[in-house]
Formats: C-alpha cells, structure tokens, sequence
C-alpha cells in the first residue's frame, strides 16, 4: 500500500522538533551564524528530543528502532530550523549511526551505550575531501593493510566538531574500496587543522583533518576484518542532506510567501503578481516533489531493499530543489533578501551546500 | 504511514497493461500518426473486450473496483494511463470508455444519471464519452462561454458552439456515447450559473462540424460539435438547476472534476515521459554508453547528466501524481496536489522529449524513431486541462489563499 503520512508516533515526533526548531534553532541561527557557533544550551536541547536516542536499540543504550523515514522526516524539521544547528546536533549520528549498522558487536558495545544514555558529545566523522572532484565511491584517503592493522594517510575536510572529537569515523579507501574506521584523538600523524571558513553553515565549526601513516589497528575498522558495506552508509548520508535540505527550502519558500502577501508595489502586496505567485507555486512543487524522493529512498532503506540510486537521485533533486527555492526566496525579498538581516541570504548560502555536503549527517 | 509499497493488485494492472502497450499500441503508433483521422478501431474494439474482462467496463475509478479492501481506484487508473500512453499517448484517448465525459458524471451525477449514462460502457460494443467546455472565445477563462442551457418545460434547450472536444467524434457519430456540455443557465451570474449537461449521440440539434489537424496526438480526435436548438431531458443536467451566487455551489462541485482528472492527465503525460527516458537510455546502451550513478555532477558526461536529470524529474513527478490520486482514492482534498502533479508533469514531459530528441541528433529528429512522435505528443499535457500556467495560478491560489479575483 502507498501511504504519504506520517505515523501518530512520527508526527509526535516531527512537532516536538517542530516546536525546537521554532523557539530554539530559529531564534538562535543568525547569531551563531555571524559568531560561529551555537551556544551549548542550544545544542544540548535538540539532543534531548532523543532522534538518534530513538534509533539505536535497547540493548546499546537506546530506545528504539532506527528508521531512516522517521530520521528524514526529524531531519527535514532540523534542517528547516537552521542547517548548522541541525548538523551540530546531529552530529553524534555521524559516529554512532555507521557503528550500528556497520560495527562489530564489540564495537556496539563500547561506543554506543556511552553516547546514548549520555550528554551531546563531540564525536563525528571524516568524510568529505578537499578536491573538487571528490567522491565518496573514491576517496584519495587509503588505508593500506600493514602486519597489525592499517596506515591510513590522506586529507579530509568539513569534519565537524574535530577540534573537541574524542572519537571519529575516517573513512579511507581499503584496495579503493571506502571503509570507516574508529581513530581516537591524538592517534600519531592525526593532525587537526585550523577551522574552515565556509561560505555558510558558519554556526557549526568545521575542521580540515591531516593525516599523514596513522597506524590504527585491525579492531579500529568498522565491522572488524572483514569490513563492511559502504554503500548503506552513503545512502543514509545522502538520504539526511537530502532532508535536511528540504527543511532549508520549506524555510525559505515559507518565509517569501508570508513576505509577498505583506509587502507592497504597485498598490497591491506582490504576491498578487503572477511573476511572484507563479514563483512561489513553482516553489512549493519543486519541494513536494523533491520531498517525495526523500522519503521514498529512506522508505527503501527502512524496507531493506537497495536504496543507492533513489538515495543518489533524492540529493540530485533536492540540490536542484534547494539553490533554486533559496535564490528565489532572494529574490522575491528584493534589495531586502540581500541584506543579513533577513534570513534567506543563509539560507541561499547554505542551500548551495546541499550537493556537497553527503558525509556531514546521516540517518 | 509513509510507504511506497505498490500494492499488488496494481503490479498485476501494469503487467497487463505494459503487455498491452507493448503489443497493441506500439506496433501501429506510427501508422496511426501517420494516417490521422482513421479511426483504429482494432484497438479499440481489442480494448472494449479487455477492459470488459477485467470488469472495469471503463476507464473509470468506482466500477470494477474490488469493494472490499482498500480503495485504490484513482491509483489503478494512474497507473493504467501511464502504462497505456507509455504505448501512445494518442491511442490511450481512443480508449473506450468515459474519458473526462464519465468522470464529469461520476463525480456530480446522481445515482440514477450514473446508471443512465455510464451503463453503455459495459454493453457489446464499446462507447465513448467527452467532456466540452472549451469555446472559441473562450479556453483558459472557462466562465466567459456563451453556451446557454435554457429550460423550456421539462427540458432544457441548448445553444452554442464547443471547440477542441477530444473523442467528439467517436462519443456523438461513431458510437452511441455522449458529451457532456459545460453551457449556462444564468449569463448574468457567471460562474454560478454554470453547469455541465449530458448530450446523448444522436440527439437533434447536435452535430460535429470539424476534425482539427494537430501537432501530435493525432490517433485523438479533437472535434467541433454546435449545438443548435438541442433539446435534451431536464434530469440531463449535472448538478442542481438553481443558481447560487453566493455559495458558487453547483459551479464548485462540478469544478471537482479536475481535481480528479488532473492527476491522470499528468500520468498520461508521465507515460510518454518514461518511454523517453526508456528508449533513451536503450539507445544510449547500444553505443556502449554507460550511466554512472552516484558520481558528482562535475565528473559526468554531459549525457549522463542529463539523462539523470531525466530521472530525478520523472520519478519526482510521477511520485506527486501518486500523492494526489491516492488523497483522492482517500476522500481527501487534492485541488493542491492535483494542480501540482499537473503542472510538474506537462513540464517535465516536454522538457525530457525535447531534450531528447536534441541528444539524439539526426536520429532524434527522423520518423524512424518514436521520439520526435513523443515530443510532439507530449505539448499537449501542457495546454490541456488547464495550461501549465493556470495549473500554476490554482497552486499559487491555493498556496496564498487568495481569492480568482485577487489573483487572476
Ligand atoms: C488536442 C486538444 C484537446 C483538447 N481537449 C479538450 C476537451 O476534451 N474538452 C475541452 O473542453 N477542451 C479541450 N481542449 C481545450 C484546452 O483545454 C484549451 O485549449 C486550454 O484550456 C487553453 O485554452 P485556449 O486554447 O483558449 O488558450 P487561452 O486561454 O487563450 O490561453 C492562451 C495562453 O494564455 C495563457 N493564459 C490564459 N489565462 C491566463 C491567466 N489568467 N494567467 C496567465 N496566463 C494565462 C495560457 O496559459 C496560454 O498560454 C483541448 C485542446 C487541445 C489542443
């Protein structure tokens, strides 16, 4: 059977988050935007809504069921809240969400009750390299085998929260083949770098990651020798960006259509024009359309099935969805969207992300 | 729930009809754009059979429908014309049944007109029906027609000229159908005063007076029908004979329609689309050309770019039409999604035909291929019920809540 609405206990769910983004992610995204980071408070709050909490089993400290629809549909609230807050608090997932589905029982066991049961903690993961022909499938980071373990030596870049991460998953390719594995702080050759200026997402810090032979040993690779399959990973990934960029074009076709019908030219409010009108229902088209991807590829994951191409066209649509939303928004605030003081600048800045950023969330 | 689990009653509907399509419509796809106006009537009578034994009796979502379970009878059809124009967008409108004149009566007939007029589609020869709003003067801005219904006893005499009627033709000559004529009751009250009546082939006074030539969909015919002193039974109007200005009710109910219709007009539209992007990419694969999914845009070719592109439009609509039948399959309100399956559609259908001829170059362009059919066909979905751009006005309506007066 199709069915294009949440559950009770979803929809419970996405209006606490709701409710966080509103009062909490909003009023706190320009500041944090313009210092670079959000206050603690902020940050602690939306990890208590339990998102992840809810995904990871009892039996790791947990209290639910992972369900990748029920991420997406948390991650799109997130994201329409505030893309940086929403990564900064859904960084955790970064590290836990591959170790449960990936790790080891003994690698469950060690890292998952920890971060569960405890406060938000910086741990995160190395994904994304600085190339501009980077690509998950191939990364430039390589783990090669060596007696005891692995020498993992490359560059990552946007690694979230590196400078506090206690732990993190870098995925390096294994006979070219991406695999996560768990590096403590301070491994040897484990060289953090200065924090990133990006265009947006300024209120979550990012950092560059050098890595020059850090030797790591078997039981530092995600699932153990045998390693595991990567693709699922990705497409979680892309699944959470995609989400999340969803939330981001809501946020800005919400804000434009409530301008429009306020703000006047030519003696009527512009939204009485069809070149304003017809933008806006381009708008909300290109959102629901792109949504309906979004969900059908986490619908796939939840299902079991092979969700790596629905997960790869979810992002296409909605990277296409999101700078064309977000310009719009601009656009249709005039001089005014151009100025900081509005927030769709942000969100066309960070909307132009969304392509890039699979390896920064995931669900 | 959120689940894109295709129920399997409806796998079987795509079976079938992908078999059809494959095996009735392509083979003469070409002849039948070819030879416009021939009517191919080995399909439709193979169709009329068909749709009898799988008890649908006709294109329509209430009958044939199991009565218990769930209920996905705008699905069924959704898929049902996407499958059949995925075989040729011009032979699907040949399809036997009630078209746009059946839905009109199945959404604001009464009980007794349903049985009247939509019990022909079951009998031994296949029937058609059509739906005429449309005048000269008048296409988009529907409530400016000058055909007016005017009661006289206890019947109703109307008068006026319709234009672009699909299946006009085939509903009121070549078979005992009917049209359904949106006329009049009360020139001064504009909207309100508008319904639509059912006009039964053969009835005096009603007569087809011109085949249209057309770009594509040639297979359809596209009919003028003048009404001149047609006299049809008073019952043969749609929805009450008052006029209620105030509430616009009849105009509104019977407006309801195209909440219905759209959605599959734009699973028409998704048919050819997905033969594009099909032949497309077989073509492609001939050359030993590979798609690599999943690589940046900056490390494509150009043709897989596009033929990606491709993808993401058709499954992002095809998935808004899925939304908006299945609100309606749920007695839900979709005017919203229904105008945005529709707008979503027409565009992406032109956008994929057309590019797609233009990849494919000389070959692209000549009549070996289907693809220059398609990309003729596929404008249409962009034109009819509602253009692209009024489709765009009732999503923005919708959107801004405003009035047709503040948005016009
Ligand atoms: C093959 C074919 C089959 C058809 N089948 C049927 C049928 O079965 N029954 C039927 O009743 N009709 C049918 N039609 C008619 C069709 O629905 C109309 O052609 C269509 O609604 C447009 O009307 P029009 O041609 O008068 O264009 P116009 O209304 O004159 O529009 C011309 C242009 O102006 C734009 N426009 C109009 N109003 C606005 C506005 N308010 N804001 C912005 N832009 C606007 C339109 O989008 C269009 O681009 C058919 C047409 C064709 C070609």
């Amino acid at each position: 059977m199709y069915g294009f609405e949440p559950s009770q206990e979803q929809q419970m769910l996405v209006d606490s988050v709701r409710r966080y983004a509103t009062n909490d992610l909003r009023l706190a995204a320009h500041e944090a935007d313009e210092s670079g980071e959000f206050p603690h408070s902020v940050i602690r709050k939306g990890w208590e809504l339990g998102v992840l909490q809810a995904s990871i089993p009892e039996a790791y400290g947990g209290f639910g069921e992972r369900s990748a629809v029920t991420g997406a549909l948390a991650a799109e609230v997130l994201g329409w809240g505030d893309l940086a807050g929403a990564l900064a608090v859904m960084a955790p997932g970064l590290f836990a969400l591959p170790i449960l589905s990936a790790g080891t029982e003994a690698q469950k066991l060690e890292h998952l009750p920890a971060l569960a049961e405890g406060d938000w903690q910086p741990v995160t993961s190395a994904f994304i390299e600085p190339a501009f022909d980077f690509y998950p499938g191939q990364m430039r980071t390589a783990a090669e085998k060596s007696s005891d373990g692995f020498v993992i030596t490359g560059e990552k870049a946007c690694v979230p929260f590196a400078d506090r991460a206690e732990r993190t998953v870098v995925y390096a390719g294994v006979d070219g083949t991406p695999q996560g594995f768990l590096i403590p702080k301070g491994a040897e050759g484990y060289q953090i770098c200065e924090r990133e200026r990006l265009m947006g997402i300024g209120g979550v810090p990012t950092f560059r990651i050098r890595l020059d032979k850090v030797h790591v040993p078997g039981s530092a690779r995600l699932g153990g020798a045998d390693g595991h399959d990567f693709a699922p990973i990705l497409a979680a990934s892309q699944v959470a960006v995609a989400a999340l960029g969803v939330g981001l074009s809501q946020a800005a076709y919400d804000y434009s259509l409530a301008y429009a019908k306020d703000r006047e030219a030519f003696g009527v409010p512009i939204a009485q024009k069809q070149v304003i009108a017809f933008m806006l229902a381009e708008m909300i088209t290109e959102i629901e359309a792109s949504r309906l991807m979004v969900w059908e590829a986490a619908w796939l994951m939840d299902a079991g099935h092979d969700a790596s191409k629905a997960a790869y066209l979810a992002l296409v649509s909605v990277s296409d969805a999101a700078m064309m939303v977000t310009d719009r928004a601009v656009q249709i605030l005039g001089g005014h969207g151009y100025i900081r003081e509005h927030p769709v600048e942000l969100w066309m800045r960070n909307g132009r992300g969304i392509p890039a950023f699979a390896g920064l969330a995931i669900v | 729930m959120i689940s894109f689990e295709m129920p399997e009653t409806l796998s079987k509907t795509v079976v079938m009809m992908g078999s059809v399509a494959e095996n009735m419509m392509r083979p003469v796809s070409r002849r039948y754009d070819d030879q416009e106006h021939e009517i191919p009537w080995d399909f439709i009578s193979f169709m009329h059979e068909a749709m009898k034994a799988m008890g649908a009796g006709s294109l329509a979502p209430d009958r044939g429908v199991r009565k218990e379970g769930p209920r996905l009878g705008y699905q069924r059809l959704a898929f049902m014309i996407e499958c059949l124009s995925w075989g040729d967008a011009g032979l699907y409108l040949c399809t036997p049944g009630g078209g746009l004149g059946a839905a009109a009566v199945e959404a604001s007939g009464t009980p007794e007109q349903k049985e009247r007029f939509l019990k022909r589609f079951s009998g031994d020869k296949p029937a058609f029906a059509c739906m005429a709003m449309t005048e000269p003067q008048a296409g988009s801005d529907t409530a400016a027609i000058r055909t007016t219904a005017v009661r006289d006893g206890d019947e109703w005499v109307l008068n006026g000229e319709k234009i672009f009627v699909t299946a006009g033709h085939k509903s009121l000559v070549d078979t005992p159908g009917f049209v359904v004529v949106w006329a009049t009751i009360d020139p001064a009250a504009g909207r309100a005063g508008m319904r639509p009546f059912v006009v039964e082939a053969g009835t005096p006074g009603c007569s087809v007076t011109k085949l249209e030539h057309k770009l594509g969909i040639r297979s359809s015919d596209t009919a003028s029908v003048v009404l001149q002193d047609c006299r049809i039974p008073f019952d043969s109007i749609l929805g009450s004979p008052e006029v209620e200005t105030v509430t616009q009710k009849g105009f509104k109910k019977a407006m309801a329609t195209f909440d219905a219709t759209r959605p599959l007009v734009a699973a028409s539209a998704l048919g050819v689309a997905r033969a594009t992007v099909e032949l497309l990419k077989e073509l492609l694969d001939q050359q030993g050309i590979e798609i690599r999914y999943g690589l940046p845009r900056s490390l494509l070719t150009n043709l897989e770019r596009e033929v990606i592109e491709m993808e993401v439009m058709l499954r992002s609509a095809w998935l808004l039409v899925l939304k908006a039948v299945w609100l309606a399959d749920e007695h839900k309100p979709n005017t919203l999604e229904a105008s945005m399956s529709k707008v979503k559609a027409g565009d992406v259908v032109t956008k994929i035909t057309q590019r797609a001829v233009e990849l494919m170059g000389p070959l692209g362009y000549s009549r070996d291929l289907l693809l220059e059919k398609w990309f003729r066909d596929a404008k249409i979905n962009d034109i009819f019920e509602g253009t692209g751009q009024i489709n765009r006005l009732i999503v923005a309506r919708r959107i801004l809540n405003y009035s047709s007066k503040e948005l016009r």
